[in-house]
């Protein structure tokens, strides 16, 4: 779908914060409430909003690291992608697994209480993963998400 | 600080962001007043900062995503600030990391296709300032997506 400049600022507005009611958001837009719910409804049927993000303040909830680990498999063939993959899943501080192309295979994001949990979460847990080859890590310092091209769609 | 109940309403929150907060309650067995009051609680320490629509970049027709990965010059003293001021500039930037490893910053940049890709690396990307090297990723799959944490 092409959004219009209505849309737009719907989406901008959503984008900052989704729990605002339909009304407070017609308000906004100088359009009423039904209208402003059918644009929501319309953009979430086209799959353009897919959901919902929480942002939470990691810190406060006593996780004080981020780590973004790159992840080369060793014996590529030997090791299947699924055991590795099924295996990375089941760890809890595992936040976020893709694969990727490039300098290595997956790219995990794990969060850990500080630096001594982290390295028990790297000894006990990744280094033994089926398959784990070479891993590099990045500590995350600070992370800001932009709102996007809304104004070129 | 954090008790059970608070811990398990956000549990049941990350698994289910679009829960309004008698759905919450219903789920996580405490009372709507119960429920309410403890989100509140939690914004108003900064615990939860906001949610946020996800809007689908690829639905609107912006199908290539890339990670960029930055080494800054540092013998240059505010290479970070000034790099990081001007990558707020790029509207394609959807992510900006910055770390303490190997690399510097991570970009994440998303365009039309790969024509359009390659134009905003040329007259964007690579007229930030200070970079020493970029390195590209691309995504090829998300196994599991950001959200869970071991509450």
């Amino acid at each position: 779908m092409t959004p219009d400049a209505t849309d737009r600022a719907l989406l901008r507005l959503l984008e900052q914060d989704a729990t605002r009611p339909a009304s407070s958001l017609g308000r906004a837009l100088g359009l009423s409430q039904p209208a402003t719910w059918r644009r929501i409804q319309r953009l979430e049927a086209a799959g353009v909003i897919t959901g919902r993000r929480l942002d939470l303040d990691l810190e406060k909830l006593g996780f004080g690291v981020t780590v973004f680990l790159g992840v080369k498999l060793a014996t590529k063939g030997r090791v299947s992608l699924e055991d590795f993959e099924r295996a990375v899943n089941a760890i809890p501080e595992v936040q976020a697994v893709s694969l990727v192309l490039g300098l290595y295979d997956y790219r995990l994001r794990v969060v850990a209480r500080d630096l001594t949990d982290f390295e028990r979460v790297l000894r006990r847990r990744i280094m033994a993963l089926p398959g784990v080859g070479d891993v590099e890590a990045n500590v995350l310092l600070s992370e800001e998400r932009r709102p996007g091209p809304i104004d070129l769609l | 600080m954090l008790d059970d109940i608070d811990r398990r309403l956000l549990r049941h929150l990350l698994a289910d962001p679009a829960l309004g907060v008698s759905a919450l309650a219903v789920r996580a067995q405490v009372t709507g007043a119960v429920a309410a009051r403890r989100m509140d609680r939690l914004r108003a320490a900064g615990v939860l900062k906001g949610i946020h629509a996800v809007i689908d970049w690829a639905a609107l027709g912006w199908t290539v995503e890339v990670s960029l990965r930055f080494t800054l010059d540092k013998t240059v003293a505010n290479a970070f600030d000034e790099f990081l001021a001007a990558a707020r500039e790029v509207p394609e930037v959807l992510d900006i990391q910055t770390f303490l490893g190997r690399v510097d910053v991570r970009l994440s940049v998303i365009a039309r296709d790969m024509a359009h890709y390659q134009q905003i690396y040329r007259n964007r990307i690579l007229r930030l300032p200070h970079i020493a090297d970029i390195e590209a990723l691309v995504e090829v799959a998300q196994i599991k997506s950001a959200g869970n944490l071991p509450l």
